[in-house]
């Protein structure tokens, strides 16, 4: 148990810290994913063949490769692409992104592709009548979307949502190559030094166990919010 | 865009790729008894054996593959009991433990799907099969597995394609697999997307043809011939 301790002596607030840290990935790569969700869904749902075209390239490939090549290609590739950008508004210097963005996009561009999906789905199988319904009562194309598919389509999409909350907190465990201190990157420093990877890796499982019991817990509440009067 | 260097890591990337599909192979073939003998044991009414089998499901299903293949490969080998095993001469070989965490993790998976599947089957089969007077036994062997493997088959399909990406995480305890091999590339030339895109394709070729292989599974086994 002294291992664990806090201070210097153990390695309780190094872990905790990165208990932290991997959420704070889990929750912007999350986000950073409803931000591609946002883009991508309404191509996959387009009428024109070619935005559903580039629609179904970006989920088709990201489910299709692996995570970790995603993040290699993030890793290896992200600074050079920035500095290419960079390069053509005059700027020669070399830039840096540091590990928490290049995980939290990686991470996101994965979860983004799981996160069209489901609204996807989601968006399908909302009556048509509530489209027309909503047009004929002549309600913007705003006021149609944020008051009455949005909230349909949450109550659909939640528990798929779940889901992909649960991949999503499960892969940032891989941006650990990267050397961002998550919790698997901390318990690799900790079993390294402290020569026991058996005790820090069970206990870097038993985090995660904790993460995706205690997020379940709050889902199902939320399931329960959007699900009133049905 | 370097075309060179992605017609000279094709056959590498190849060559890494038959070990991805020997990964594959192996921790599904296993894994599927594991999940079989999983779900079995989740629809035991005693429920102790019950809860054991959903422990079992819970904890590989809530812990990301990379930890498991961590406390196989580096944990395990810390006890001193282990080493003087025969155990011992699989768990110190890489390829071994990386085959041994996919299957008890594709195993958690195969047991969800299989039990649902299993509880999907409608009672009235069952008393069928009763009322003709076949054992319980064979009533299990010949109708409900078999129709518990043909309702499975399309979320099996995706544990397929999920495991397949799974298998890239062997490159993590040194196996030169298709991603490590791809990364390997990577940080001697740093030209990420050349590789990306050749390793990515065989990748996607993988998908696509266990895609359509399951598909065609489907549509053959399907009930309505």
């Amino acid at each position: 148990m002294e291992l664990l301790a806090f201070g210097k002596t153990g390695w309780g607030d190094e872990l905790f810290y990165a208990t932290l840290m991997t959420v704070a990935v889990s929750v912007t790569a999350m986000l950073v994913g409803f931000l591609f969700a946002l883009i991508f869904t309404p191509l996959k749902l387009s009428k024109y063949k070619t935005l559903n075209f580039v629609g179904n390239i970006y989920t088709t490939v990201i489910r299709g490769v692996p995570e970790l090549l995603v993040i290699y290609l993030l890793f290896f590739g992200g600074s050079g692409a920035i500095m290419y950008v960079a390069s053509i508004f005059g700027y020669y210097e070399y830039i840096e992104i540091n590990a928490f963005i290049t995980g939290a996009v990686a991470i996101g561009i994965i979860s983004g592709a799981y996160s069209t999906e489901v609204f996807r789905g989601a968006i399908q199988s909302i009556d048509k009548g509530q489209f027309e319904a909503a047009k004929v009562l002549g309600i913007s194309k705003f006021g149609q979307f944020y008051k009455i598919i949005l909230p349909q389509m949450l109550r659909l999409a939640i528990p798929n949502l779940s889901n992909v909350w649960q991949i999503t907190l499960k892969d940032t465990s891989l941006i650990s190559v990267t050397g961002l201190v998550e919790i698997m990157r901390q318990s690799y420093i900790a079993a390294g030094s402290t020569r026991d990877p058996l005790f820090f890796y069970s206990f870097a499982a038993v985090l995660y166990l904790m993460l995706t019991y205690i997020s379940m817990k709050l889902i199902n509440k939320l399931e329960v919010k959007y699900s009133r009067g049905y | 865009m370097d075309f060179d260097l992605m017609f000279t890591s094709f056959p590498k990337l190849l060559g890494a790729t038959v070990i991805t599909l020997k990964l594959l192979s192996a921790s599904l073939f296993f894994g599927l008894f594991l999940g079989l003998f999983f779900a079995i044991l989740r629809l035991n009414k005693n429920i102790f054996i019950n809860k054991f089998a959903y422990g079992y499901s819970y904890v590989f299903r809530g812990t990301p593959l990379l930890v498991q293949i961590f406390i196989i490969y580096f944990g395990l080998g810390q006890i001193e009991y282990l080493r003087s095993t025969v155990l011992w001469v699989v768990l110190k070989e890489p390829y071994w433990c990386a085959i041994i965490a996919f299957t008890l993790n594709t195993g958690a998976y195969t047991s969800e799907i299989l039990r649902s599947a299993f509880q999907t089957i409608k009672p009235g089969i069952i008393e069928a099969g009763k009322s003709l007077g076949i054992s319980n036994k064979i009533i299990f062997y010949k109708i409900q597995i078999p129709i518990a493997i043909r309702q499975s088959l399309p979320a099996y399909g995706n544990e397929i394609i999920l495991m397949m990406k799974g298998t890239s995480l062997a490159s993590t305890v040194t196996l030169m697999d298709l991603t490590g091999v791809a990364k390997y590339i990577i940080s001697t030339t740093f030209k990420p997307i050349e590789v990306f895109i050749v390793a990515g394709g065989i990748y996607l070729f993988m998908t696509f043809v266990i895609h359509n292989v399951i598909k065609y599974l489907e549509k053959k086994y399907s009930f309505q011939q």
